[in-house]
């Protein structure tokens, strides 16, 4: 990481004191989430695919699929594989090379947050037990990094899941025909949503700027799908109270509610 | 000659287009806040992004030149940009590419004022359908120029190809598996408005007179490709007055 | 600006053409052709034909004053990180008061940030001093960056934005010709207020009666 540009000491006590009167530098309240911005099928080679801007963020995430053979262990359920890379083009603190731990993490979470959920219905996703499932791949790609890419990156991958058709097996030449229409929806319910809560001082807010993002003591990311909670990440090295982090449960469920109600036109 | 001509005239392209016409063409350039320079160029089904961050302290140091700034050009395709999934990360063929992609931007950088410093250059192909290095060097030229680069010119792009017997332009991924007769030949290049070439290359079978021509039918590709890169940048600063 | 003629051009571009024309920055003479070595505004004036960029990295110039982040303490200075590749160099004598050399610390730590100016800067190296007006460590405020290209736009002529902006919003405003702006004041609301002026300007500094813009930027953001 290059560190030349993060955020200066003081220009983060300014964000923690305003933020104390309950303010933020752009305008919004704490509990505020920036204008979603969702333009689907930005690549006509993946199943599906969107682009997610959440102000000045912006992440691309895209939906390919493969026939597989199952787990040992799960031979009728298809597979998920979740993988995120925070590309140096969009932030000169990305470098070039494997990916490093945020990427790592960003990727996880938001695997888990799909996967928990049951938002995908994996059993539906078996073509012949214990020989031949569907491999789902969700790839998500930073393209401008503004702060929150992980709250993006879940919208992205719902948003393009819920797109996504089914492309045409021909089971006898065991192979993909990319000619035929694909019409076919992913089984999919409840969608996650993914809201992460950043401490700053003793305050918290959701969807933070690259600026916030940097001068905050710890976030926590949940994955929540209508009234359930099915991920959890706590993150960075700042604790948070007891009474606190129960705050901070309330506070993503609301704004979980609001977000999803936002992006609700683009998930049919 | 007269047989070669009698031969295009039955030849037709599988999307309809003249033998020298490129496919529709959209560039945008500053398409990415974060970067000094940032463009789009699309041309058909291809989309190529391209940014640039720079010139800036060069890592590792052991790289660093104290005579001039280096150009490092990375190109790759997102997993999701074709028909098979790419495993993501840079494999031979990306990591070829980004270094054609240098040497054919490096001609027209001057980076003397910039010691020890270093330009990257990040191109991802967000939709394939041939033509994607063309693609990324027309978007990278592009960001350059944005980045405020001194600059002597803007690099052009195009894929050249031979299907069967006839020279044509801007290959499509339909063409590049061409099956007829002498089957297809891709040669993707790059000039400067001047006709300075800086980059070539040729993959499948060509007689040396008739490289030529694809060579000289190039040249008017690229001045179409080039008007479009300078409305492109042009139109970046105007709309903002 | 008005006076003179003004169109954006790319590199390579033929801006003019005759025996007449004389090339200044950014361009080059060739056949008689003035041609620009840049992305930008050209602009010519008494035949001297020049390109203006309107991106790039700052290049660091004597006499400029720059913000800065403390990056090392050295024995007998502090490195300082002034968002070029070549790191500035604040040497203790060059602080208005005695420093011990065993309390570097004690005038500015690591992370600390500082106005300078740029006493000179050359293969060796970018030297600093924060002997003179409004220099030095910065106690408190908000710190942002804008591309440093746009710092003319935001000082404007004979400093008539500046003035402006510190009229309507009661800050102290220290603009880094490296693109690093401090602004300071009474209430976190007129810094943010200062901010947002000194952002609009640069989004809109290819607009001619860029001042008059920004007061009526302000009238409406008062409303």
């Amino acid at each position: 990481m290059n560190e030349e540009n993060f955020t200066p000491k003081i220009t983060g006590d300014r964000i923690k004191a305003y933020l104390e009167e309950g303010k933020r530098f752009d305008g919004r309240t704490p509990d505020q989430f920036r204008e979603i911005k969702i333009e689907k099928d930005i690549s006509k080679k993946a199943e599906g695919s969107v682009r997610v801007k959440l102000g000045k963020s912006e992440v691309l995430v895209g939906v390919k699929m493969k026939v597989v053979e199952p787990y040992a262990d799960s031979p009728d359920e298809g597979v998920l594989m979740t993988t995120a890379d925070l590309l140096p083009i969009s932030s000169e603190r990305f470098e070039s090379g494997p990916p490093k731990f945020p990427a790592i993490e960003l990727g996880r979470v938001i695997d888990r947050g799909l996967r928990e959920s049951g938002f995908i219905d994996f059993k539906k996703l078996c073509i012949k037990e214990g020989e031949k499932v569907w491999n789902i791949f969700v790839d998500i790609y930073s393209l401008n990094e503004d702060g929150n890419l992980l709250d993006a990156g879940m919208l992205g991958a719902i948003i393009a899941l819920k797109s996504a058709r089914i492309p045409h097996y021909d089971i006898e030449e065991d192979k993909i025909d990319y000619e035929k229409e694909a019409t076919e929806k992913i089984p999919l319910s409840e969608p996650p949503i993914s809201i992460t809560v950043h401490k700053l001082g003793d305050n918290f807010l959701v969807d933070p700027t690259r600026e916030e993002e940097d001068v905050s003591d710890a976030r926590i990311t949940f994955g929540i799908s209508g009234e359930i909670i099915s991920s959890v990440q706590k993150g960075e090295s700042g604790s948070i109270d007891l009474e606190k982090m129960k705050e901070a449960i309330d506070l993503a469920e609301k704004v979980s509610k609001n977000v999803r109600k936002e992006i609700e036109k683009y998930l049919d | 000659m007269v047989q070669g001509e009698k031969k295009m005239s039955e030849f037709k392209r599988p999307d309809g287009r003249k033998n020298d016409e490129l496919r529709p063409i959209e560039a945008k350039v500053g398409i990415i806040p974060n970067a000094d320079g940032s463009a789009m160029y699309r041309s058909g089904d291809t989309v190529a992004i391209a940014a640039v961050y720079g010139p800036k302290k060069m890592h590792p140091q052991h790289q660093q030149d104290p005579s001039k700034g280096k150009l490092r050009c990375t190109y790759n395709m997102l997993s999701f940009s074709v028909s098979d999934r790419i495993r993501p990360g840079l494999n031979r063929r990306s990591t070829e590419i980004g270094k054609i992609t240098e040497w054919a931007l490096d001609p027209v950088l001057d980076l003397s004022k910039f010691p020890n410093m270093v330009v990257d250059v990040h191109i991802h192909i967000t939709q394939a359908d041939a033509g994607t290095r063309c693609a990324g060097i027309n978007a990278a030229s592009m960001a350059l120029a944005q980045a405020g680069l001194p600059m002597k010119d803007l690099v052009t792009s195009v894929a050249m190809g031979k299907l069967d017997r006839t020279i044509v332009v801007d290959l499509t991924k339909e063409e590049e598996d061409w099956e007829e007769g002498e089957g297809p030949t891709d040669i993707p290049l790059s000039m400067t408005k001047d006709g300075k070439i800086t980059h070539l290359q040729l993959d499948g079978k060509i007689s040396p007179s008739q490289l030529k021509e694809a060579i000289d039918l190039s040249r008017k590709a690229c001045a179409e490709v080039y008007e479009i890169q300078k409305k492109a940048l042009k139109e970046a600063i105007e709309k903002n007055e | 600006m008005s006076d003179k003629q003004r169109k954006v051009v790319v590199p390579g571009e033929v801006i003019f053409e005759g025996e007449e024309y004389l090339p200044g920055e950014g361009t080059e003479k060739k056949d008689n052709k003035i041609i620009s070595l840049k992305y930008g505004l050209a602009e010519e004036s008494n035949n001297l034909v020049k390109v203006i960029a309107l991106s790039g990295v700052y290049e660091p110039r004597r006499g400029n004053v720059v913000i800065g982040t403390v990056e090392l303490l050295t024995f007998n200075g502090w490195v300082i990180n002034i968002g070029t590749a070549q790191n500035g160099f604040l040497s203790l004598v060059e602080v208005p008061r005695y420093v011990n050399k065993d309390g570097l610390e004690e005038v500015m730590d690591i992370k600390d940030m500082v106005v300078a100016k740029i006493t000179s800067s050359n293969k060796r190296g970018i030297d600093l001093t924060i002997k003179g007006r409004g220099l030095g460590k910065i106690e408190e405020g908000i710190v942002f960056d804008v591309n440093s290209h746009k710092v003319p736009r935001i000082i404007g002529k004979e400093g008539s934005m500046i003035k402006l902006i510190k009229e309507e919003t009661g800050c102290n405003i220290t603009v880094g010709q490296n693109g690093k702006i401090l602004v300071k004041g009474d209430k976190i609301e007129n810094e943010i207020l200062a901010r947002e002026a000194i952002e609009f300007i640069t989004e809109k500094s290819f607009v001619s009666g860029l001042t008059d813009e920004v007061a009526k930027w302000f009238k409406e953001r008062k409303k």
